[in-house]
């Protein structure tokens, strides 16, 4: 192979990273991969964190952090590489401060998330996995993220923004191209940057779990009709004792 | 007629709903408390008793699964809950740790003292950092109380739980896939037998149960078994969160008894969307077999949807009305059942490639009249004959749509969806003409 040419392509797996880590930051990541190995009994279950912890720091899975992770936890570099790129949330090449997914699964796509997922690919000029040339923004596809009942949703660094429409997209991913706070629905008051929320995701807390709502208004449906907060209409008496068994049977 | 029971929704709307206090003061850890007073064996036996089902999709009963373990041989054992939320449609597991985290971490160290386990791991899927935020907290709040640690509350009983963030998998909600994910490995199914019971997380025995599941066992141990088991059905005892999307008018959770209808949940819901009507739902996320406007009084317990044709699975009712593209939805769930696949075993692997490319050209109106057919013949072929549940559940949306909807995959041969079901109809916010979607 020759030393001269890049990665055969923009998204080759892993790509090596020619800089090694400078000292200070190795004896970071050294510190932070002792605690994360401590809790687990066996110290391969740290892999899954660890790698967590090399995106906070390299914004992506880099070919010297694979070479640290199978150093701490005694595995070869196929076996890291292995199970990087086995999970989505794993990024082979860099990623941008914000990671922004619009959920297109069916719910979604069918409430408005296709057409919010058309505007914001337009709009910034990107497709699925790029990033915008500010370095700013990642855009995504994501699949269902458990929050069906405030579809459309979007994520934006894996923050909730719920019942979304292409244009308040649009302008999320306007305020984080300009540098502004954006809330989250259900969420922290700000949506940190992609690599502070990695670091999370590694286990180490930020201290911002008390911020935001305990629920968002869908949630709490349910419970407002318990309440008799919310009225409501019966349709039908509900099918009689028999009948039910009926269908049982 | 059902009314709803909100018992682990009970207090999300207190402004600090997620805090130790909050809980306390809700009887928070009462139920720890009785629990380290009792033997151990009483309590799976009142779990027995409960008829308590697990709440992740299968519906096994959970004191019988704590009671497969084999008995103590002086190694450890451990506790894997399950909150890697992602079945399409499934919303209740993520909104319950959000909003009220320490149901489930007293939960667990019930169920950890009741089965001996004195390390438990929660493994949450990774795409929710401010759950991942809310539990961490919860854990470290449970530590500085005495209810985790050592010496819980001067028993002697020791507990550790470790919260741990997946990386995206939906496939690492198989539990023996969780596992291995949990050890550090790529998540993809293990061969059962071994269950997890006799060799699980790190070859030892473990209980792998559901978020929901868990958090059930304070309120039932405060209650008692006889409480949790009048509430529902006979063989589908206790409530469950309801989780309604789509097209009604107040989508969200509803905490009811099991055996609520579908009927009972969407006049709570305020009706499907005005001036729309339902076309088809699901019961219990995309796994199951779709249902349509004949099953508005089915029963939404174990034994009445199986005989319906479908699965309770997670209580996810997403709702569709008749704007909606049968074709289009299906092809988007088979899209998601191909990116999801872990690879392991031929079927699902090359089944959902398969399934998707002639989904597509259904969806593109260029679908050939073998398609079909050619459809439910390979999904005869992936059904049982999968390594795990996955396979079997891209199944289910295609051939129970063929089955209800046949026509509509007829009208794929010459027409593309957007022409029949042109998909601004179908949205919840106002579309601007100029406006429209690709496929």
């Amino acid at each position: 192979m020759s030393e001269n040419h890049g990665p055969l392509h923009v998204q080759t797996p892993l790509r090596a990273s020619d800089e090694p880590y400078d000292p200070q930051t190795l004896a970071d990541l050294v510190r932070d991969a002792e605690l994360i190995v401590a809790r687990y009994p066996q110290k391969r279950s740290a892999l899954l964190p660890l790698l967590h912890l090399i995106q906070s720091v390299d914004g992506y899975v880099t070919g010297r952090g694979v070479t640290f992770c199978a150093e701490q936890l005694d595995l070869t570099e196929a076996e890291v590489s292995g199970v990087a790129t086995f999970y989505t949330q794993y990024k082979r090449h860099p990623n941008g401060e914000y990671t922004v997914g619009v959920c297109t699964n069916t719910l979604c796509a069918v409430m408005g998330g296709d057409l919010i997922w058309d505007t914001v690919s337009e709009h910034l000029g990107i497709g699925h996995d790029e990033t915008t040339e500010d370095g700013k923004v990642t855009l995504e596809r994501v699949e269902c993220n458990a929050a069906c009942d405030y579809a459309p949703v979007v994520m934006a660094n894996w923050e909730f923004f719920d019942n979304q429409t292409p244009e308040s997209t649009v302008r999320l991913v306007e305020d984080l191209r300009a540098g502004k706070d954006v809330t989250p629905t259900r969420g922290a008051t700000s949506v940190c940057s992609f690599k502070q929320m990695s670091r999370v995701l590694a286990g180490f807390s930020d201290g911002r779990a008390d911020e935001g709502v305990g629920a968002g208004p869908a949630s709490l449906e349910g419970l407002r009709i318990a309440s008799g907060e919310q009225t409501y209409t019966r349709t039908a008496p509900a099918p009689a004792p028999e009948a039910s068994k009926e269908q049982q049977s | 007629m059902t009314d709803l029971t909100p018992i682990l929704t009970e207090f999300w709307d207190h402004p600090n709903s997620w805090t130790l206090e909050t809980y306390e003061d809700k009887q928070g850890y009462q139920a720890l408390r009785k629990a380290l007073a009792m033997p151990a064996a009483d309590l799976v036996q009142m779990t027995k008793d409960s008829g308590l089902r697990g709440r992740g999709g299968a519906g096994f009963p959970t004191g019988m699964k704590w009671g497969f373990l084999p008995p103590p041989d002086g190694g450890p054992r451990y506790l894997v809950v399950n909150a890697d939320e992602s079945e399409p449609g499934t919303c209740k597991d993520i909104p319950l740790m959000m909003a009220a985290p320490q149901f489930l971490i007293e939960g667990v160290a019930i169920t950890s003292y009741a089965i001996g386990c004195n390390h438990a791991f929660i493994y949450l899927r990774g795409e929710v950092v401010h759950v991942y935020r809310r539990l961490l907290r919860a854990v470290e709040e449970a530590y500085a109380a005495g209810y985790l640690g050592k010496d819980i509350l001067g028993t002697g009983f020791d507990l550790d739980v470790t919260v741990h963030a997946g990386a995206g998998a939906y496939i690492c909600g198989e539990e023996t896939a969780l596992l291995d994910s949990l050890e550090g490995r790529r998540g993809q199914p293990r061969l059962k037998p071994p269950f997890p019971a006799v060799a699980g997380l790190y070859a030892r025995p473990t209980v792998v149960n559901n978020v929901e599941s868990i958090a059930s066992i304070p309120p039932i141990l405060s209650r008692g078994a006889d409480w949790f088991a009048d509430m529902g059905t006979e063989k589908s005892q206790g409530f469950g969160i309801f989780s309604l999307s789509g097209h009604v008018t107040r989508p969200g959770q509803y905490e009811a008894p099991l055996g609520i209808t579908l009927r009972e949940l969407v006049d709570m819901a305020g009706g499907i969307r005005e001036g729309h009507r339902l076309k088809f739902w699901t019961p219990g996320g995309s796994s199951t077999p779709i249902f349509t406007d004949a099953h508005w009084d089915v029963p939404l317990d174990f034994e009445s949807v199986a005989a319906a044709g479908s699965m309770l699975g997670t209580r996810a009712l997403q709702i569709f009305d008749e704007t909606v593209s049968v074709v289009r939805a299906v092809s988007r769930w088979t899209d998601f059942y191909a990116h999801e696949s872990c690879g392991k075993c031929t079927p699902c692997r090359e089944g959902t490639f398969w399934l998707k490319q002639i989904m597509t050209r259904l969806e593109h109106g260029q679908g050939t009249q073998e398609d079909i057919d050619k459809l439910v013949d390979i999904c005869d072929n992936i059904l049982g004959r999968s390594f795990c549940a996955l396979g079997d559940g891209a199944t289910s949306p295609i051939t129970s749509a063929v089955q209800y909807f046949r026509e509509e995959f007829g009208a794929g041969t010459s027409q593309p969806w957007w022409e029949l079901f042109p998909p601004e109809k179908s949205v919840l916010f106002p579309v601007r003409a100029k406006e429209t979607v690709s496929a």
